[in-house]
């Protein structure tokens, strides 16, 4: 059978998804970001949600999740994404509200807003990008980057007497009282991919519940921060950090 | 009962992260010597006789630039 017999409309399995536009990615090539947007577009468009949904993006490479998103969209400061979606969640209470946070806007300088949005239960869905860099600024250091792992503020890589440990925000916010369904997710492989849209399928579904705070962690790699290939950016991630980051559900009630 | 499929790369959206070749089971994919209007070597079909439609690649491709077809035969 010829390539053109196969590439007809009735034999179409995969495509991309009408919430995602058309717009060019502005990401490094084999980013993550790309991935996870796709993931949640791919949820929004099967949930039928796509004009019930709110996301908040971060500051971050991610501050220009609206351009490729098509659902309505608000734009946090530094770290308070979750305040700005406990009022839209409060506001609207029946749309799907979700935050999208990278590892620096989170863990570090959101650490307050995150930590009591999850602890008061609002109902959001929380997406947590962990890369354990700085992406957007140049590679700098952030709470979640590894033990030795050198960057632009720690050229010698990062020790505990100065640095302190890797900061493991998930397993704090597991913790918490308000959050129902908190997971540690990748996106390296095809298998990952399909495990994290389940998961942020899930999360989305426990808002429709108003279960309380779903939290998602995804696990990702920053080739440029780290200065690797995309793919052997994807296997330094599998070989150091899924040993200091393990994959699973941390909580789901 | 074979199946047999082909992908379409969007080869101007294309960033040539290879990350789909890795993910391909089948080595279907490799990057075209040529480069797209941005100076990627994009995604091609190498081998199209051995592609499965599985969507592994288009799964993890971060541009969501490939469209999968499969066919039983």
């Amino acid at each position: 059978m010829d390539v053109k017999d196969i590439i007809k409309p009735e034999n179409k399995v995969y495509s991309k998804t009408s919430v995602l536009t058309d717009n060019v990615m502005h990401y490094c090539p084999g980013c993550s970001h790309g991935t996870v947007h796709k993931l949640i577009a791919e949820v929004i468009d099967e949930m039928g949600i796509q004009d019930k949904t709110i996301g908040i993006s971060p500051v971050g490479c991610s501050v220009f999740a609206y351009n490729y998103l098509d659902i309505d969209w608000q734009q946090a400061a530094h770290g308070r994404a979750p305040a700005l979606a406990t009022a839209t969640a409060r506001l609207f209470p029946d749309k799907y509200v979700f935050t999208y946070q990278g590892d620096g806007d989170l863990a570090s300088i959101g650490t307050a807003e995150i930590m009591h949005a999850c602890n008061r239960g609002e109902n959001i869905v929380v997406i947590f990008i962990n890369n354990a860099i700085y992406g957007m600024t140049g590679g700098q250091m952030a709470p979640t980057t590894l033990m030795g792992m050198k960057t632009a503020t720690s050229p010698y890589g990062r020790c505990e007497e100065l640095h302190g440990k890797p900061l493991k925000i998930t397993e704090l916010i597991s913790q918490l009282e308000g959050t129902c369904y908190v997971t540690r997710q990748s996106v390296q492989s095809a298998a990952a991919a399909r495990k994290t849209k389940r998961a942020i399928r899930k999360a989305f579904e426990n808002c429709s519940q108003k279960k309380g705070t779903s939290f998602v962690e995804v696990v990702s790699a920053c080739n440029s921060g780290w200065k690797l290939s995309p793919v052997k950016a994807n296997e330094w991630m599998v070989e150091n950090m899924f040993p200091n980051y393990p994959l699973g559900d941390l909580k789901d009630r | 009962m074979a199946l047999r499929g082909a992908i379409v790369v969007d080869t101007e959206k294309c960033k040539g992260c290879s990350v789909c070749l890795v993910n391909c089971p089948t080595n279907t994919i490799a990057l075209a010597k040529e480069v797209n209007s941005k100076g990627y070597n994009y995604a091609y079909m190498a081998n199209p006789e051995s592609c499965t439609g599985c969507s592994n690649c288009a799964t993890v491709c971060p541009d969501t630039c490939i469209t999968v077809y499969r066919v039983k035969v």
